[in-house]
């Protein structure tokens, strides 16, 4: 794996983020509400938490297809946060690209493979001629572990972890600086899911591509992050490296969303019970926490109460 | 559960099954002589990759079969107590579709699919839709049936039932809305409760919290549940016994413990493999190369040989049998044939295995002590 570089500047900064959706006069989802956090180059941050819990706005939010409520985001060294410029959007649209859970949805029907892919080529003319735009197509799907011979072909003639590995490539095409993938694998069985896991990483080695991974199965989360955020109602209630989070969890969310994975382990997995978390029994107001700092790199959303309460509490994984 | 189980206990015994599909390019041979017994009470998980026939199967015991496919062969005994009391087997697949879903479907058979939208009916509200089968099915009053959908809503984890009884689906948020599934699929008291894909669209937290559910109920109403999934972890948390599934056929199948410490079938060592570990750091994913085959075209020998690094020579010419392989374990490789090379288990899954033991002794070890 390529090394981080954590003392440059992030790719991406996000200070208090705010993406709220007024569903009637007096009522609004605060889908996202108010969450910072970085992502440098190179790296893979997995955003994880339960349904509901706006990892999807967050990422939705970033590529802009939201006017954000409020906050900052800062996209290697652009500011993308307010009305875009048209040289910011330009600059948005080539290098942050986003590959979603269900491939069909976002594949055309009636368009060739090599129509669907080449769409971002032609869109922003990244070619001088037919065989260039030809060449880059061909390229791409080979990376993808395609062939040329794909390219005349339609998405519903592809199985599901096929259909993924075109949403890959129509990412990769532009040669983004960060990817977004939404729930990209949750659909694929394991044995498919493994094949793209491999194929994201191997790309990321090659490539230098950053990760931003939304997923809500954590095993595979933990398996492919460098950092991880964990999100509830909103919130990112905390964040750490992968090791951190998974070792040393402080936040009560964090602790029951981890006791949940079911273990592979039948005798093991009979044994245990998951942690439960009721955020209103405990009385924790997301709104009152500020970010307290572990380590450099591991902060958790609390108030001070709640802080010097949750790390003497003896953790049991 | 290794100890024998009880003929008399049976409540489902699947014998050579084949299923086909005419398809605008041919006859897809989907299903190929599937044998699976259900006993009384007991979980058992049939997992494999997508398109392997593991939900193909379940809705023929259901009756719900889709309009081009054939019951080319086989049988399906289902054993249950009928109306004058009397225990009873009938053969599902020499009825009717009609007269399965009239007279089993819902009372003693129901299920549980991974979208729990496409069996709500979003015009209707919850609490009518929980009693539909009740009034349906029992003699029963209206008040009796609220009461009684009222206890489920609480028994499956859904505060103020009364409130959620009024409701309509859309109101509810997608965990809800399985665990209503679940209390609708619960209401007649089946003897086998089928879950497909339950819990795959929740999140953790909410699945960890349905299997719960499922599995005091099925405890208390000694419910016989399949559950088909591609999550190994759920598999090891619900099942007693597994089969794993492939092109149509069950490859392996045994208790749990048998199938999860000693896997046999290389599919079912790649399907181990595949899942991210939780120690090593290792920075590949074991990957099964390739895809399954097309089961439009004849198979000749095992299915799984394209894909298989460890194959044989017959494995190109001849169908496996099914080993037995000791206890309940029960294998379909030519690598069980007493004749065949031994073979060694890939390495990182020889590390994995031996580490899963390890810590299922110290979680023995630590529950012994904690008894003490
Ligand atoms: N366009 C929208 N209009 C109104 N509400 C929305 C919109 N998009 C999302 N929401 C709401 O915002 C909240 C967060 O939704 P989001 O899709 O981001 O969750 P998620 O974490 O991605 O969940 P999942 O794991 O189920 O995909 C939810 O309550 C959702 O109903
Ligand atoms: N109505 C149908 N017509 C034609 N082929 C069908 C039909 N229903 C299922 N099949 C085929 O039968 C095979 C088994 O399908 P099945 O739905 O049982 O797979 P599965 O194991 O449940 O997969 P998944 O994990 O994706 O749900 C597949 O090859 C599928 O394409
Ligand atoms: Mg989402
Ligand atoms: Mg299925």
């Amino acid at each position: 794996m390529t090394e981080i570089n954590y003392s440059a500047e992030p790719l991406l900064h996000v200070e208090g983020l705010k993406q709220h959706f007024r569903i009637s006069r007096n009522y609004t989802t605060k889908a996202v509400d108010g969450i910072s956090f970085d992502i440098w180059e190179g790296e893979t941050y997995g955003l994880v938490g339960e349904s509901g819990s706006g990892k999807s706005t967050t990422g939705r939010s970033l590529i802009r297809l939201y006017q954000p409520t409020a906050g900052k985001i800062i996209f290697d060294g652009h500011d993308i946060s307010g009305k875009l410029s048209a040289d910011n959007e330009k600059f948005l649209r080539q290098n942050m690209q986003m590959i979603f859970q269900d491939p069909m949805a976002c594949l055309n029907p009636r368009k060739k493979v090599g129509e669907i892919i080449a769409q971002g080529l032609d869109i922003h003319h990244l070619y001088s001629s037919r065989e260039e735009r030809n060449e880059k197509v061909y390229a791409i799907l080979d990376k993808v572990g395609l062939s040329k011979e794909h390219a005349t072909r339609y998405p519903q003639q592809f199985s599901g972890g096929q259909r993924q590995r075109i949403g890959i490539a129509r990412a990769l095409i532009m040669h983004p600086k960060l990817v977004i993938a939404d729930e990209a694998i949750s659909a694929l069985d394991v044995s498919i899911q493994a094949q793209v896991v491999n194929l994201m990483r191997d790309l990321q080695d090659e490539m230098g591509i950053t990760y931003l991974f939304i997923a809500h199965d954590l095993s595979m989360v933990k398996y492919i992050s460098d950092r991880i955020g964990v999100m509830h109602l909103g919130y990112i209630v905390e964040t750490g490296t992968t090791d951190e989070i998974f070792t040393n969890p402080v936040h009560p969310y964090t602790r029951s969303l981890l006791s949940a994975i079911p273990h592979p382990n039948p005798i093991v997995e009979k044994l245990r019970t998951p942690i439960t978390y009721d955020k209103e029994k405990e009385g924790v107001d997301y709104s009152k926490g500020v970010l307290h700092k572990l380590t450099d790199t591991h902060s958790v959303l609390a108030t001070e109460d709640e802080y010097h309460k949750w790390i003497s509490g003896s953790h049991s994984y | 559960m290794s100890e024998k189980r009880d003929k008399n206990d049976r409540v489902l015994s699947i014998r050579d099954l084949n299923i086909s599909f005419q398809t605008a390019n041919g006859k897809v041979n989907a299903i190929r002589g599937v044998r699976m017994d259900l006993f009384r009470g007991e979980t058992i998980a049939i997992v494999g990759e997508s398109g392997s026939g593991k939900s193909v199967t379940v809705k023929t015991i259901m009756g719900i079969l889709a309009g081009n496919g054939q019951i080319e062969s086989g049988r399906i005994d289902y054993t249950f107590t009928n109306e004058k009391g009397e225990r009873e087997t009938v053969d599902m697949t020499k009825l009717s579709q009609k007269e399965i879903r009239y007279r089993f479907n819902g009372k003693h058979i129901a299920m549980v699919f991974q979208d729990p939208m496409t069996s709500l009916d979003p015009t209707m509200t919850i609490g009518k839709q929980i009693t539909e089968g009740m009034l349906l099915h029992e003699k029963i009053s209206h008040e009796e049936a609220k009461k009684r959908a009222l206890h489920l809503l609480e028994e499956v984890g859904i505060e103020n039932p009364e409130k959620r009884f009024r409701q309509y689906p859309h109101q509810l948020s997608g965990g809800m809305r399985q665990r209503v599934v679940i209390a609708i699929a619960l209401a007649c008291n089946p003897d086998i409760l089928i879950c497909d894909e339950p819990t795959t669209a929740l999140d953790v937290t909410i699945q960890a919290r349905i299997l719960e559910v499922i599995k005091k109920l099925q405890k208390e109403h000694d419910i016989s549940v399949i559950y088909i999934t591609h999550d190994l972890g759920v598999v090891a948390k619900v099942a007693d016994y597994v089969d794993v599934m492939y092109a149509g056929r069950i490859i392996e199948k045994g208790n749990i413990n048998e199938v999860f410490y000693d896997p046999r079938h290389p599919y079912t060592w790649g399907l181990l493999a595949s899942m991210p570990d939780t120690d090593t750091d290792s920075k590949r994913l074991f990957a099964i190369p390739g895809t399954p085959p097309d089961l439009l075209e004849e198979i000749v020998g095992d299915a799984f040989a394209p894909r298989n690094p460890y194959a044989l020579a017959i494995d190109y010419k001849a169908e496996p049998p099914m080993f037995n392989v000791g206890g309940q374990h029960r294998v379909a490789s030519w690598l069980c044939d007493p004749r065949a090379p031994k073979v060694e288990l890939p390495e990182q899954l020889k590390e994995r295995l031996a580490s899963m033991k390890l810590e299922s002794e110290r979680a023995l070890k630590a529950q012994k002590e904690a008894e003490a």
